[in-house]
């Protein structure tokens, strides 16, 4: 339904998106998944056609976002980060006025007006001036929006920004209920968002394309296996030594608690293996007791830390440039 | 077309719901009759004067045409306070929606440019029309009861001119709101141009040479006159459409060139 084929924008000197390439199925609900500033939006504004790409192409619907922009206008409802909103309109005016300029037909207007209030849950609201509305409302009224005119594609730039915890879980159950019948993209900079309502995941940084797969893959595939917490009464530099010669560590970092000479190893595993035997053997082996012992899985969260956080360093070394 | 009248009905909707269109309609009511009424006992009080002095000449009466020239003077007048006035309502056309972030709505929607920007103008300009009608009913007054009566081809010419006059501030205000994010900015910039505009007349009288003669030619108040005057002139109709079609054009190109110059 979406392909996206080599884009990059450049905006002067700075490249915002860089060379990306992803295609969504149709009827599948795609998470857009970068920190602030990783051309997240800058992507979707291409895909809507608000903004031409530099290079490569965009195709919706098999319809170039670009050269046929006005088809592929008609085929997508996009609710940008900013939601559009004309304050001084009621909720169901601006609902009215959207789906006119969405080309909805007069006999289906109303009727679709009205689902839409139904679905983004402002039932309650629709005579309300959208300026007397609360935050939450007014993102609500912007997804409204976005999918008043039912159309094949919803494009969504952070759909649950300033909405309270509950508002947030109705809002991803609407957006559940609407994949199949329509394909979605959305962003976030949000972990649980993504991990909850996507069916793949592209991760981005800088502009480029870290990762894509699905939310469980990406867990299991990129947390280099397991983790463990090792809990011992022994020297640092022994304890490091004896733990990065176990095949298959492949980062032991170390912290002491206290002034007790216990200490804390992290050791991370290459994929699949599950080291707990091994290091318990050669930490009572070494004499040291052993106090605890503990694997953890990485979390989504900490993946994309991984992915996304350059090395403090490096980044010091680029900055005193 | 359906893009064209769904923008149309918004922007009367915003005209009307806000302050906007109420209080720049009661600000050109007010200035308009507070004119109209100080032109028109100027105007009589000058016809009697004048009648007064060539009776005491001996002289059968001077013959003034009264309402020619209590038209002359209020058309006049109402080409100013448009003037001043137009600004006020183009000066957020298109800032407004930029700030707000509903020009994405609007170019991500399947209506064209052109849906936008006819739309938009055409709003402006029937709010133009409902702020010049009441006018109307003074000018019908008086010619229902002034003998000899005002001559229709001066009201007709007149307000012909107004409407050109304010189509053409109007569509150059909108081009220069779609330049900017910021109302004010914007509101100086059309406000700056169409006095320069006016001026132009002034500080090029007297002057002979070619360059003066084409900068005349630009002033807005040499090409208004004659239509005060009830002359509809082919210049002026050229050089009036020509600027709303300038301006109108020019926005789109505007609004075209949104989507590449954040390249």
């Amino acid at each position: 339904m979406i392909e996206v084929q080599d884009l990059t924008k450049s905006y002067g000197e700075k490249t915002a998106v860089d060379r990306i390439t992803f295609s969504v199925n149709k009827g599948e609900i795609l998470g857009f998944l970068g920190p602030n500033g990783a051309g997240k939006t800058t992507t979707m504004r291409v895909l809507t056609g608000y903004l031409p790409a530099t290079q490569g192409t965009a195709k919706i619907a098999g319809f170039d976002v670009f050269n046929d922009s006005m088809e592929v206008r008609r085929r997508i409802g996009y609710l940008p980060e900013t939601p559009p909103l004309y304050f001084d309109m009621t909720v169901s005016g601006y609902l009215d006025f959207v789906a006119r300029i969405k080309n909805v037909p007069l006999e289906k207007r109303a009727q679709r007006v009205e689902a839409a209030i139904e679905m983004a849950g402002l039932a309650e609201q629709r005579d309300q001036l959208i300026k007397r509305l609360s935050r939450g409302f007014k993102q609500r009224v912007g997804l409204a929006q976005a999918i008043v005119h039912d159309p094949d594609v919803i494009i969504l730039d952070e759909p649950t920004v300033g909405l309270d915890p509950k508002q947030i879980i109705e809002v991803r159950h609407l957006i559940k209920g609407l994949a199949g019948s329509h394909t979605i993209i959305l962003s976030t900079h949000i972990l649980p968002e993504v991990s909850m309502t996507c069916d793949r995941v592209v991760i981005i940084n800088h502009g480029k394309i870290v990762a894509v797969d699905t939310p469980e893959n990406l867990t299991l595939q990129l947390k280099g296996g397991e983790r463990i917490r090792v809990e011992a009464q022994a020297p640092e530099q022994p304890l490091r030594d004896v733990l990065q010669k176990i095949p298959g560590a492949q980062r032991v970092q170390i912290e002491s608690v206290g002034s007790s000479g216990r200490m804390i190893a992290t050791v991370e595993a290459s994929q699949g293996q599950d080291l707990r035997s091994q290091i318990a053997a050669q930490v009572v082996g070494q004499g040291w007791p052993l106090y605890e012992l503990r694997g953890q899985s990485l979390s989504l969260e900490e993946i994309f830390l991984q992915l996304t956080t350059e090395d403090p360093a490096q980044k010091k070394a680029e900055e005193s440039k | 077309m359906r893009g064209l009248y769904a923008i149309y009905r918004k922007e009367m909707n915003h005209y009307f719901v806000s302050p906007v269109a109420y209080v720049v309609v009661c600000i050109f009511l007010v200035l308009a009759g507070v004119f109209f009424n100080y032109i028109m006992s100027q105007v009589i009080r000058y016809s009697f004067e004048a009648g007064m002095e060539s009776m005491q000449m001996g002289g059968a009466g001077m013959n003034i045409d009264v309402p020619s020239m209590v038209l002359r003077g209020f058309l006049s007048i109402l080409g100013t306070i448009v003037l001043f006035l137009t600004p006020l309502l183009t000066m957020g056309v298109y800032s407004e929606e930029r700030k707000r972030g509903t020009m994405e709505l609007l170019m991500t929607s399947p209506i064209t440019d052109s849906d936008i920007v006819l739309g938009k103008f055409l709003a402006s300009f029937s709010l133009l029309v409902i702020m010049l009608l009441p006018t109307v009913f003074y000018v019908i007054y008086m010619f229902a009861h002034s003998a000899p009566a005002a001559p229709w081809r001066l009201i007709a010419g007149g307000y012909l001119g107004v409407l050109l006059l304010g189509g053409m501030l109007l569509a150059l205000g909108s081009c220069l709101s779609s330049l900017t994010e910021n109302q004010i900015v914007s509101g100086v910039l059309i406000f700056g141009l169409s006095l320069l505009l006016w001026l132009l007349d002034i500080f090029t009288q007297g002057g002979n040479s070619a360059f003066a003669k084409s900068l005349q030619y630009g002033a807005v108040l040499q090409h208004y006159d004659p239509f005060i005057r009830g002359i509809v002139d082919t210049t002026g109709l050229v050089f009036f459409g020509s600027w709303i079609v300038l301006g109108i054009f020019l926005t789109m190109r505007s609004i075209e060139s949104m989507r590449w110059r954040r390249a």
